[in-house]
């Protein structure tokens, strides 16, 4: 049930934020982070969660050099 | 690097029992064949983290009976509508006149209760930390914009508290494929304490294929090299101290309580309920502790402490199967029988 799916915000009005799921698009709740128009997000249950960074690259890098060193 | 894949196939130290403890993670791994690609020596078990698995019969004849009651409408995510309390389903009601709406989010109950003023809308809020902030947020605008006529019926867990109770029970599990959703609230680190009165280590891992094999591999050297620690293979969505508004919003409304585990018993302070000064939105969920449902030979208590297999409870394909579940683990499709019996998995 935990399922949730990264959208991209296209719009922000208040607490509500339209994202677009490969061109999905719905009304999601923003009341529980901040976000802007453009930014990448983790979506559950039509409420964002999380902001997602664009650079996943870098943290790719630095937790296979974690995982070397185990 | 390592070829994870590689390493996780040809693995063949100590058998090694990892535990994934969400239901998505479940579904994933059946999904993704994580069984076929690795080795025989690294059992999977799924545990109690399917929130629809682990609701008392008790909560889904309340929700039946509030579908039954004059200007009340029941709300809820379609997964919980065919799931059987003591003698029927949401869905056995709705057809009997019942009132039911299946929505895709929490937050859609508010158009509804605009929309239709004179009547009372109650969502059917079952879930984990992930689902509880969305529920948060639900309470946080009904108060903003003034709408009155929704109510929580609520049956809400907590992580942290039912692993706790896996551990004490003893069920042999070497580490834990920790939830990456309930993380995304939580924040890693809510696994530490944990990790170290236990001696386990856990892996917060994401939902794709390559997500979990990845984490897998991190358990299993961590496992091997006697570590107990947590490590984040989630970090494009995870940090260690997680979403802290949604955890501040969370305990703005909710409370911890005792709640009771279909099939396991009631696990104190493992469940949260809404806070005293906004029970004017609870629909009566309190004590909602009863579960008619468990069969005297259900093995559910041992399959998610990881003791038995699906397959080695004598329910399991005959008494017991997705039509007609008995116990909690056959009753959604993230269900560890569930999984076991649709997919045919093995391990």
């Amino acid at each position: 049930m935990c399922v949730a799916l990264p959208g991209r915000v296209i719009s922000v009005q208040g607490r509500k934020a339209v994202v677009d799921f490969s061109g999905n698009q719905i009304n999601a709740e923003a009341g529980l982070v901040s976000v802007k128009p453009g930014d990448s997000v983790l979506v559950h249950a039509g409420c964002i969660l999380q902001v997602l960074p664009e650079d996943e690259a870098k943290f790719m890098t630095e937790l296979f050099a974690e995982l070397e060193n185990l | 690097m390592t070829d994870y894949r590689t390493f996780l196939k040809e693995y063949d130290g100590r058998t090694i029992r990892i535990m994934e403890v969400c239901g998505t993670h479940t579904a994933s791994i059946a999904h993704a064949g994580i069984v076929s690609l690795i080795s025989p020596k690294i059992e999977l078990i799924s545990g109690p983290g399917c929130p629809v698995c682990v609701t008392v019969t008790e909560y889904i004849d309340r929700l039946i009976e509030l579908s039954l009651t004059p200007d009340t409408v029941v709300v809820t995510f379609g997964d919980m509508i065919r799931v059987t309390g003591s003698q029927k389903s949401l869905q056995d009601v709705r057809s009997e006149g019942g009132q039911v709406r299946m929505v895709y989010s929490p937050l859609d109950i508010t158009a509804l209760a605009e929309a239709q003023p004179e009547k009372t809308f109650v969502f059917a809020a079952i879930g984990f930390e992930t689902t509880t902030a969305v529920y948060a947020a639900l309470i946080d605008g009904m108060i903003e914009s003034g709408i009155r006529n929704i109510r929580l019926l609520t049956s809400l867990k907590t992580m942290p508290p039912v692993i706790d109770w896996v551990c004490s029970m003893q069920g042999g599990i070497d580490g834990f494929l920790a939830p990456g959703h309930v993380s995304v609230i939580t924040g890693s680190d809510l696994f530490v304490p944990l990790a170290v009165a236990h001696g386990v280590p856990f892996a917060v891992a994401g939902f794709e294929g390559e997500e979990i094999l990845m984490a897998l591999y991190a358990l299993v050297k961590m496992i091997s090299h006697g570590e107990s620690r947590v490590m984040n293979l989630y970090p494009s969505a995870v940090t260690p101290a997680g979403n802290t508004a949604a955890q501040h919003m969370i305990d703005k409304y909710f409370t911890s309580c005792d709640a009771a585990w279909r099939g396991m018993g009631i696990i104190p302070d493992s469940g949260l309920m809404l806070r005293e000064e906004y029970s004017m939105f609870d629909a009566g969920s309190r004590d909602l502790f009863s579960d008619h449902s468990h069969h005297p030979k259900c093995r559910c208590a041992k399959v998610i402490t990881g003791a038995l297999k699906p397959t080695e409870c004598p329910l399991f394909g005959t008494l017991c199967t997705p039509d007609k579940p008995q116990g909690a683990c056959m009753v959604s499709s993230e269900g560890s029988c569930c999984s076991y019996f649709v997919n045919r998995r093995k391990v």
